[in-house]
């Protein structure tokens, strides 16, 4: 191995900026600039999964069999035939699948904060914004990948929704802007967390019960009292109820409007709190 | 351009990390185009003056300018001129050293082609062409510090930080990380070295301040710390415990310095080996006959002790 001259050998550097470069720096990140660094931070996240395989197993394989596991193992029991339970859980599991996949936020900040690429992406000219943003939009866009599969999927096995394209569209919107609310939350348990594992651990002991004490799965008819009180009041309820709505047949606008509230109310807290404990973390 | 210019000018820098005081009031100059380096032991707060030099930490008190920049209140711009390479890679271990480069080269705007060819040439400039491609979890220490190193330099900073580069590294990799630096300092960058190493900083820097407890408590070039402080160590450890207070005598005749007992090895500090001759003919006129003699490089505790009368608490625990 020579080293003689490495870098001095390489006009390509063309080292450093000059001092009229340097006269003339801007103030501060326009915008556009803001918005384009944000998808090429998003585009870094993607790229993650090309080179890690399994993080795609995670994300698309994980909610395929749930699909499969729920509907055939637990379908004949719980709805009567793997037909009916389909049609009745496959909402339910998009909404469960989307709240899960929020942890992949989380652990992903997480990880970078612990491996010192976000002081990397800090100490650049860069939009504040841009390395929070730029997570959030690539888990948004693996959540719609995500929503078409188990939807793709779903209707391999049998599911046929009874309402219309713009209804369709509707419910996607939901789920992505109801796991957005949840993400900020998430993020400031990445934030809060010291390493990536801690975050694993919350995922199981808050997001796992909290999506299975709802109606995604089963009706809460069968629950008793005091868990009914609880499950008809949870979000993932509202939210699983209005994607039922959207998709399939019944109520929409109701729970809809109520999951909407809940959004709002969970951006109104936790977003202000996740970005101050990120300013104050990073 | 005429007279002095200095790159980084730091007053009465202060940083609070709850009862710690990590910083006690740094006052740093840091000429442009040189390479400036700040040396002391684990948790003396260099790496906090690094972080807030970066924009990555705000002072508590105090104030900070790179380039004419305040770092607090221009820090966009700061972030404009100055590059950071930490203790720890910090690149993403599951891209490609290619992938790594490009990245920040589009973030900080530029178009496809510059961004993918001037990775090319930092890869080659840091001898990673070959492994361009390959995801950065497979490269060694060594390489993945010289990535870091290439991705602080995308933006062809005016000022690099680089702090302890070579902490962790072979001795082989040290070398190669001081002559890549010696490389940068001649292109004109200006360089902020933090580093434990005495040796390392000798080697690389124009002038050193030496700070511990959050406080400079010297600086100078790498000449006038040594000639304060002694570059050498001459220890002497007699065969007879008994000619301990003799040879203390005769190292202080010579080197005019008050020489430290330990056991019953007695240890100065010396400005060259040309002292030896004399600290000879000194033992041998008083009759001490020596078991042990060695002259070696000061360590950074022996700095530390002529300096500040006390050890550095972190090798304190190692030295003895």
């Amino acid at each position: 191995m020579t080293t003689e001259g490495t870098v001095l050998d390489s006009p390509v550097l063309e080292y450093p900026i000059s001092e009229e470069e340097a006269a003339s720096l801007s103030p501060r990140v326009g915008p556009v600039e803001g918005l384009r660094q944000t998808l090429s931070l998003a585009w870094r996240t993607l790229v993650q999964v090309k080179h890690n395989p399994a993080e795609l197993i995670d994300f698309s394989i994980q909610p395929l069999m749930f699909l499969l596991l729920f509907t055939y193992v637990f379908g004949g029991a719980i709805g009567g035939s793997p037909h009916a339970y389909l049609m009745f859980a496959l909402p339910g599991i998009i909404v469960q699948n989307s709240l899960f996949t929020t942890l992949n936020t989380a652990t992903g900040l997480s990880t970078d904060l612990e491996k010192g690429f976000f002081d990397r992406l800090r100490s650049l000219p860069i939009a504040r914004f841009a390395p929070l943003a730029g997570r959030i939009a690539a888990d948004v866009a693996k959540q719609a990948w995500a929503l078409a599969m188990l939807i793709g999927l779903g209707y391999a096995l049998g599911f046929r929704v009874g309402t219309n394209p713009l209804a369709v569209l509707a419910a996607a919107g939901l789920v992505l802007v109801s796991t957005l609310a949840v993400s900020w939350a998430l993020v400031l348990v990445a934030m809060l967390a010291a390493n990536p594992e801690k975050v694993q651990i919350f995922g199981f002991v808050v997001l796992f019960p909290i999506t299975f004490t709802s109606d995604a799965f089963v009706r809460t008819a069968s629950m008793p009292g005091w868990l009914q009180a609880w499950a008809k009041a949870n979000p993932v309820t509202l939210i699983s109820d209005a994607m039922r709505g959207l998709l399939v047949s019944g109520p929409a606008a109701r729970p809809a409007v109520e999951s909407l509230l809940y959004v709002a109310a969970f951006t109104a807290v936790f977003a202000p709190l996740a970005v101050r404990a990120f300013k104050r973390r990073v | 351009m005429a007279g002095m210019t200095y790159s980084i000018l730091t007053e009465g820098l202060v940083k609070r990390f709850g009862e710690t005081v990590a910083l006690d009031g740094i006052d740093l100059a840091v000429r442009t185009g040189s390479v400036f380096g700040l040396l002391g032991p684990n948790g003396a707060g260099k790496t906090t003056a690094v972080r807030i030099l970066a924009t990555l930490l705000k002072p508590d008190g105090g104030h900070a300018t790179v380039c004419g920049h305040d770092v607090v209140r221009q820090a966009h711009q700061v972030r404009q001129l100055t590059g950071l390479t930490g203790q720890y890679a910090s690149v993403d271990e599951t891209l490609t050293g290619t992938e790594n480069l490009m990245l920040i080269g589009r973030l900080t705007g530029q178009s496809r082609p510059t961004a993918r060819s001037r990775a090319r040439g930092l890869l080659a400039a840091f001898r990673l062409s070959d492994a361009a491609d390959r995801a950065v979890k497979t490269y060694s220490g060594g390489m993945r510090r010289r990535l870091d190193l290439a991705a602080s330099l995308v933006t062809r900073p005016r000022v690099l930080y680089l702090d302890e580069p070579t902490t962790g590294l072979d001795p082989r990799s040290r070398g190669d990380m001081w002559d890549v630096v010696r490389g940068l300092a001649a292109t004109g960058v200006t360089v902020l070295l933090t580093t434990q190493y005495l040796e390392e900083a000798d080697q690389l820097a124009d002038e050193i301040a030496v700070i511990d407890h959050g406080s400079v408590i010297a600086t100078g070039t790498p000449t006038e710390l040594k000639d304060r402080t002694g570059a050498l160590t001459l220890s002497v450890r007699p065969a007879l415990p008994a000619d301990v207070p003799a040879v203390a005598a005769a190292l202080a005749a010579v080197t005019r310095a008050e020489p430290e007992i330990r056991d019953t090895t007695v240890t100065a500090p010396v400005a060259g080996e040309d002292v030896m001759p004399a600290v000879v003919r000194r033992l041998d006129d008083a009759g001490v006959r020596v078991a042990e003699l060695t002259l070696r490089g000061s360590s950074l505790d022996e700095v530390f002790l002529t300096l500040t009368g006390h050890r550095s608490e972190e090798l304190e625990g190692s030295a003895a």
